[in-house]
């Protein structure tokens, strides 16, 4: 498999703290790739970096061959990268369908073509019957589908995801694996997640990467890494080791 | 021209922005805490020079010695406004509290309207034509006085804040509104006693202003952009700042009035204000936003 | 009820619309010249706001600086009539680029150096006043002692010229506003509007919908400030004289929002309801005041002031939003 996103030596620091120092890892086309790691670990500072939110010190990001280091958010997502927020931020006063309508809209001029798009997306997200409703009246569930939504509809070739998991019931968890397999599997769309739950990313990922204070300490199948030493500490801390 | 003109128009510059500084910085400590932009600042900086204007004529008492009450008067209906209009608003888009501080505006500068007329009314004090000179500069006697007592507010204010427990809660509620609810702060009640302390500016900066300058009812919205000037020039929320920028808006104003026609004097201001917010948008003692 | 909100209203709002407008049509036959010039007053207010609304309501960008447009769009229209003979239209073609770029001035200073939310309304504010304040000292236009439009008695009403009697001006002025009304639904329902209403909601989740946030908020000042250009150019010939203390004075841009915060900011109808409101009360209160011998100076304005304040105190979203609710014809995409 060819590569998709490459991420080279990317560093970034806050004041002397280094959030992120010297990350690699590479995205295979097709994949779904995991980064995990305790809170703190700087995966969402990666992510940020990624996708043109925060710049970095150091380091080189390629995706699809071309490099996308210092590329603005809107650019980044152009380039065919969308991502959703760890803190679920939807359009509150447009409706459901309204707020995919626009990432939809973003490669197609037409808004009624833009509607329909949007609205198979909804489907695929069980949001369908709820279109019509604003989206500041969704519960959070819906809401982080809504925004997985949103972002699919901008025709990604790479979708970041940053914990679409965390405060969903096992339920929804498992519905929101089984929705994004099914994507991964039918259009062949590469995911990068940032993730928690454990029990999703065992599901989903076949390939993880490990962060512990901005350092990559593992990488390999989730069977492999989670039972790594040194992820296990740093996880448990020492004692548990 | 002689140097001394330009020297004497700078020093009475630096004087008069010093008033002016005083009045934004109330404009300053309200938008630095409650996170509302006082658009009725003018309006309340009239009603303080009416006051004085009109207590002046019945008892003759200087706007020096009046400062105090009327500070506290001013005070009073800041804490009052808060407390009961304004808060409901403070969760409401920036709109909405703009429409309610403009309807404020407009009812106030008219109340005046009826009650006063629309003629300049000015305050004639024993020392209105005294001056001193130091050296080539010569200076209105009323200029210092004003320009002296807007530098102590100021520096009262600035120990409140920074010594009692009270002013520091205030400050808290400023840094992380969640954070002085979370440790039990009556926020509602700082934000009160925070207008109330920035309408206590504009009274002090009022009662002097009558000293440098007549006023009308429909004076406000001028004042209400010089201090819009003024803050963001010196830098929103802080104290130093607002004194800073009101001397160079206040310098600014005069030399301009002076080479060019008093008019076009503002114009000069307002192009500060644009430089400013394009090169240092943070005001030039303006702390880096979070 | 919120089921409903896209099929419906499209059609059911189609009935009071043309009722509406047919009133407005024949209105002239019905009232008196004094009505009739409120009227253009009302009209005048909904046009001017259903400009400011673009950038505002659509966009999300507060400008407290509209006279601006609306002193450019007056003075370059009445300059050219009065030095050089050329008439409105032709004018309005010159004013609307001066406003645009204007507007991109003041728009790509502000978004380049991440100027937003309060500071950007009052750097609108600063340019509007700089530019009342050049204006007062500019000879060319006759500075502070106005500028004043030659008014002859005309035979007829010329519409190439302008020249003519208030029922001329009404439907100028109400052809203009059902121009903007239709303008801003259009662009609503485009692609723009869909980027204009995201980047109102949340700018960073936009530009990661790989919106350029930066590209499409000049669109908006630009098209607001072109559209409020010829606002101007009504005032201009409307009234036959101008002095930049009254058309870029502060208050002539509160003048112009105040209407749809009031009417329901980012709504259609919003503005054209405001304009109603405002301007019914303020003539309302004229008459009332003059009908009790109470026509003190400044007893209309606090009343005034009293109704706008009890108005945000009780409808913090405006007359418009809650009205249309109850009448079921609520604007599907808001």
């Amino acid at each position: 498999m060819s590569v998709l996103l490459s991420v080279e030596a990317v560093s970034k620091g806050f004041r002397g703290l280094l959030a992120v120092d010297r990350v690699s890892f590479a995205v295979p086309q097709g994949a779904i790739f995991a980064i995990i790691g305790p809170n703190g670990a700087g995966k969402t500072t990666l992510f940020n970096i990624i996708a043109g939110a925060t710049a970095a010190n150091g380091g080189t990001i390629t995706f699809a061959g071309a490099p996308i280091g210092g590329l603005p958010p809107d650019a980044v997502c152009r380039r065919g990268i969308a991502r959703t927020f760890q803190i679920v931020r939807p359009f509150p006063a447009l409706s459901v369908e309204d707020n995919v309508t626009v990432g939809a809209l973003l490669n197609r001029r037409e808004v009624g073509a833009a509607r329909a798009h949007a609205q198979d997306l909804l489907r695929r997200l069980d949001l369908f019957d709820k279109r019509h409703r604003l989206a500041s009246t969704l519960t959070l569930p819906d809401r982080k589908r809504l925004e997985v939504a949103r972002a699919l509809a901008t025709g990604p070739q790479l979708l970041l995801l940053d914990e679409v998991m965390a405060g969903l019931r096992p339920t929804e968890t498992d519905r929101m694996v089984a929705i994004l397999r099914t994507l991964n599997r039918e259009t062949g769309l590469t995911i990068l997640l940032i993730e928690h739950v454990m029990r999703a990313v065992m599901a989903l990922a076949s390939r993880v990467l490990v962060l512990d204070h901005g350092v990559a300490i593992a990488e390999g199948a989730p069977e492999s890494v989670v039972r790594d030493p040194a992820v296990v500490q740093s996880y448990l801390g020492a004692e548990a080791v | 021209m002689p140097l001394s003109v330009y020297l004497n128009v700078a020093v009475g510059g630096v004087l008069t922005g010093l008033v002016y500084g005083l009045m934004a910085l109330g404009l300053s400590v309200i938008f630095g805490v409650v996170r509302v932009v006082n658009f009725a600042h003018g309006e309340m900086m009239t009603v303080a020079m009416y006051i004085a204007i009109v207590t002046f004529a019945w008892f003759h008492l200087d706007p020096l010695i009046l400062l105090v009450p009327i500070a506290a008067v001013l005070f009073v209906f800041g804490y009052a406004l808060q407390a009961s209009l304004i808060n409901p608003f403070i969760t409401r888009p920036e709109h909405s509290q703009f429409l309610l501080l403009v309807a404020l505006a407009i009812i106030i500068a008219n109340t005046l309207l009826i009650i006063f007329g629309p003629d300049a009314r000015a305050v004639q004090t024993a020392y209105a034509y005294d001056s001193f000179q130091v050296g080539p500069v010569i200076v209105d006697a009323a200029k210092i006085y004003a320009g002296a007592a807007a530098i102590v507010v100021t520096v009262a204010l600035f120990a409140f804040f920074r010594l009692t427990l009270l002013g520091k809660a205030i400050r808290a509620c400023a840094d992380n509104h969640t954070g002085a609810l979370v440790v039990g702060l009556d926020v509602e009640r700082l934000y009160a006693l925070t207008f109330g302390l920035g309408a206590a500016c504009v009274g002090a900066a009022g009662s002097m202003l009558v000293l440098i300058t007549d006023a009308t009812p429909m004076v406000g919205p001028g004042y209400t952009l010089l201090a819009f000037v003024i803050v963001i020039t010196g830098g929103l929320g802080s104290m130093p700042g607002a004194l800073l920028g009101g001397v160079l808006i206040g310098v600014t104003e005069a030399i301009a009035g002076l080479l060019f026609t008093p008019s076009a004097k503002s114009m000069f201001a307002f192009a500060i204000l644009v430089l400013v917010l394009l090169f240092r948008p943070r005001g030039i003692l303006g702390k880096r936003p979070a | 009820m919120i089921a409903r909100l896209r099929a419906g209203p499209a059609s059911r709002r189609a009935i009071p619309l043309a009722i509406l407008l047919a009133a407005f049509v024949f209105a002239p036959f019905f009232v008196n010249d004094y009505l009739l010039t409120v009227l253009i007053l009302i009209l005048y207010f909904a046009y001017a706001g259903q400009a400011w609304n673009i950038m505002m309501g659509f966009a999300g960008q507060l400008s407290l600086g509209h006279a601006l447009y609306v002193g450019l769009g007056s003075y370059v229209a009445a300059t050219l009539f009065t030095h050089f003979g050329i008439g409105p239209w032709l004018g309005l073609l010159v004013a609307i680029p001066i406003a645009a770029a204007c507007g991109a001035v003041i728009g790509y200073l502000a978004f380049r150096f991440g100027v937003a939310g309060v500071y950007f309304a009052i750097l609108t504010i600063a340019f509007a006043e700089f530019a009342r304040i050049g204006f007062d000292h500019l000879d060319y236009v006759n500075a502070s002692s106005g500028l004043f439009l030659p008014v002859k008695q005309y035979a007829h009403n010329d519409l190439w010229l302008l020249r003519g009697d208030p029922t001329m001006f009404y439907y100028v002025i109400l052809a203009a506003t059902v121009f903007a009304f239709v303008l801003c639904r259009q662009l609503l329902h485009s692609r723009i509007g869909y980027f204009w209403l995201a980047i109102r909601e949340d700018e960073p989740a936009a530009r990661a919908a790989g919106i350029n946030t930066f590209r499409y908020k000049m669109y908006a000042v630009m098209v607001s400030a072109a559209v409020t250009s010829f606002a101007g150019v009504f005032y201009a010939f409307f009234y036959n004289n101008l002095f930049p203390e009254q058309v870029f004075s502060i208050s002539r841009s509160i003048e112009i929002i105040l209407g749809p915060i009031i009417g329901g900011i980012g709504t259609l109808f919003g503005p054209i309801l405001g304009a109603f409101v405002l301007t019914g009360l303020a003539e309302t209160l004229n008459a009332v005041m003059g009908a009790f011998g109470l026509d003190l100076p400044g007893a209309k304005q606090v009343f005034y002031g009293v109704c706008l304040l009890l108005v945000v105190l009780a409808l913090p979203d405006g007359v418009w939003p809650p009205l249309a609710r109850r009448l079921g014809l609520s604007e599907g995409k808001q």
